[in-house]
């Protein structure tokens, strides 16, 4: 494992652009090779826009970081071509325990959906999923797609101007200068790009730390999520034991403020912690471990004239319930499509802004889920810790309770709601597919609807008449024609049409839905379709 | 706002033996120490939010209880 951290994957060559005379203009320059940088690279590329990917790295993450990965991102990995990779890598679990001091208070399971080919959540470390999203672009450039990764490139400078991004880049044979039509900055939380541009970064502090650590541990402990408040081998604090792939197990202990980092982080301090969580007789490897402290802070606005903030350079929220790298997934599925479009002329840069004001909700809900979770774990008021041991007190024995126990709630999928790319609903469908909505999965025969939606628009109908095809100033959208009688599992039935007879729904390229009504009416669609492109 | 509008807060007497209530109340807390009561009344709450149920009505009830006169350092 060691060696695959340090083995560059991407080191610095020199590029042709480092010595023309003038700057050459690229049409997307994005920043950073993290899973958001490199997901919107992939996306871009994939749909065949020209895209260069700058990191000062040259390689993959060390430690398991970002770890769990929810449903709709792992559609989202497979929509851009790492599914098979994520299957095959990826533990599934969809058990947990939650403990009191040494009590087991109850157990849980997420109820799988059988509509869907993704499950609830995979576990799956941030570095195996960054080195799955770098051979996706090898795979790529095999087929002459336009995407470029540049190890040791380090952006140093960023002019902002009308209609483009200069960029000075530093590399080990001296710097030379770039040109962005657009800048994607996924630079993580303490984002270089925002720094250079000045641009603030709001929002709360939380004092504790908490210790991460991945070990190597062969046992036959179940691949079950176990969360314990105020456990006998961290007192006052929580803890958090989940199983990775490889025989690894990641571990999460809340330390409290007011603690000396460096003498924490030391591996022998870490062993013996470790030591008295396992028990003496466990066996085991420290392979990676780290301690920090965190915050929830989000930027006003994700995008400054050309320079587009994805991931944790946007927004930033607590460990607790995966809401970091899931939600920067969802950020590169929002804006790729916009980017094409507006950079192949099919809609106007008035489209760039539906990402911010889509995905800051996003940020926003995550951020309060975020806070009610720290809360919960670590209650900030003596009567904020009474309510929380009153909670847990009653979860052992009523479920009631058991709904108020937050260990961190996993992410769900963002419902852009009140998005200016929607529709008004025009079908008394069920809920679940309402404008804005992602779309849900179904079973369709041997495959499942989302393999099937592709990169582009569809128009889905279901026992409805329409055109094959749909084009409207360049923007074109197919359609699939499904019927309820072929609909063995009901979930199309279920989830699209409710007890309407038939439907047509616009979905749009990142699978969410912008429009549905009962039948087909060219002009109404027409509409939605040039909403859904921000031209109404 | 609408709180009202959905659920009405009952600020009226609808316990149909208040004294009796009261006393049960106060009675529960009887050889606890501080601490014990406080869990105590937590749990209590908790049950009887459940019981409730309607989060709108909850909020409610919290605003009433927050917005009252500060009647414990006034007497």
């Amino acid at each position: 494992m060691t060696k695959t951290f340090d083995a560059p994957l991407y080191a610095y060559s020199r590029s042709p652009d480092q010595d023309e005379g003038l700057p050459v203009r690229h049409p997307v320059v994005v920043i950073g090779a993290g899973p958001v940088g490199l997901a919107t690279a992939v996306d871009l590329a994939q749909q065949g826009v020209k895209v260069v990917l700058l990191s000062d790295g040259d390689h993959i993450a060390k430690g398991s970081r970002a770890f769990c990965f929810g449903q709709r991102p792992l559609e989202i990995l497979d929509r851009i071509g790492c599914g098979h990779e994520m299957m095959d890598r990826g533990l599934h679990w969809s058990k947990g325990k939650v403990f009191l001091g040494q009590r087991e208070i109850y157990d849980f399971a997420h109820a799988e959906d059988p509509g869907h080919k993704w499950p609830a959540f995979l576990n799956l470390q941030q570095y195996a999923l960054e080195e799955i999203l770098i051979t996706r672009i090898r795979d790529l450039q095999k087929q002459d797609a336009p995407i470029e990764i540049r190890g040791g490139n380090k952006v140093e400078a960023i002019g902002q101007h009308d209609d483009h991004v200069t960029l000075e880049v530093e590399t080990p044979e001296g710097s030379y200068t770039i040109e962005a039509d657009w800048l994607v900055a996924c630079d993580g939380a303490n984002s270089p790009t925002r720094r250079m541009l000045g641009i603030p970064f709001d929002g709360t502090m939380f004092e504790d730390n908490f210790l991460i650590a991945d070990i190597e541990m062969t046992t036959d402990r179940p691949a079950e999520r176990w969360f314990w408040f105020d456990p006998p081998f961290n007192q006052g604090q929580s803890a958090l034991l989940q199983k990775q792939p490889d025989n690894l197990w990641r571990i999460d202990l809340q330390l409290g403020p007011d603690i000396d980092k460096e003498q924490e982080a030391r591996p022998e301090n870490v062993t013996s912690r470790l030591r008295s969580m396992l028990g003496d007789e466990a066996s085991f490897t420290l392979k990676w471990a780290s301690v920090y402290s965190f915050q929830c802070c989000r930027m006003e606005n994700f995008i400054h004239g050309r320079t587009i903030f994805a991931g944790d350079s946007a927004h930033q929220v607590s460990p607790f319930g995966a809401r970091g790298a899931n939600a920067g997934l969802q950020d590169a599925d929002n804006l790729a499509w916009k980017l094409k479009l507006v950079l192949e002329g099919g809609a106007p840069a008035a489209l760039i802004q539906s990402y911010h004001i889509e995905r800051a909700c996003s940020a926003d809900e995550n951020m309060q889920n975020s806070v009610n979770a720290t809360e919960f774990i670590t209650p900030k008021s003596e009567t904020s810790r009474i309510l929380r041991d009153a909670v847990l007190t009653l979860a052992k024995d009523y479920d009631f309770a058991r709904s108020m126990v937050n260990s961190g709630r996993l992410t769900t999928p963002s419902n852009y709601d009140t998005s200016p790319l929607n529709s008004a609903d025009a079908l008394a469908g069920p809920d679940m597919s309402r404008p804005g909505s992602r779309c849900p999965d179904a079973p369709l025969g041997d495959h499942y609807l989302l393999d099937v939606l592709g990169n582009g628009f569809t128009l889905l109908t279901i026992d409805a008449d329409a055109p094959d095809s749909v084009t409207e100033n360049d923007v074109i959208v197919k359609r699939l024609a499904l019927s309820a009688r072929d609909d063995i599992s009901r979930t199309l039935t279920r989830q699209f049409l409710g007890d309407c007879p038939s439907a047509v729904y616009l979905i749009r390229p990142d699978q969410h839905i912008a429009a549905r009504r009962e039948s087909y009416d060219d002009l109404q669609f027409r509409a939605a379709l040039r909403r859904a492109t921000g031209k109404e | 706002m609408s709180e009202n509008q959905t659920a009405p807060l009952v600020l009226t007497q609808n316990l149909d033996d208040a004294d009796g209530f009261y006393a049960a109340l106060v009675n529960a807390h009887t050889g606890l120490t501080k601490s014990q009561s406080d869990a105590l009344n937590a749990r209590l709450l908790l049950i009887l939010a459940n019981q409730i149920g309607d989060t709108v009505l909850l909020r409610a009830a919290i605003n009433k209880a927050r917005t009252e006169p500060n009647s414990q350092n006034s007497i």
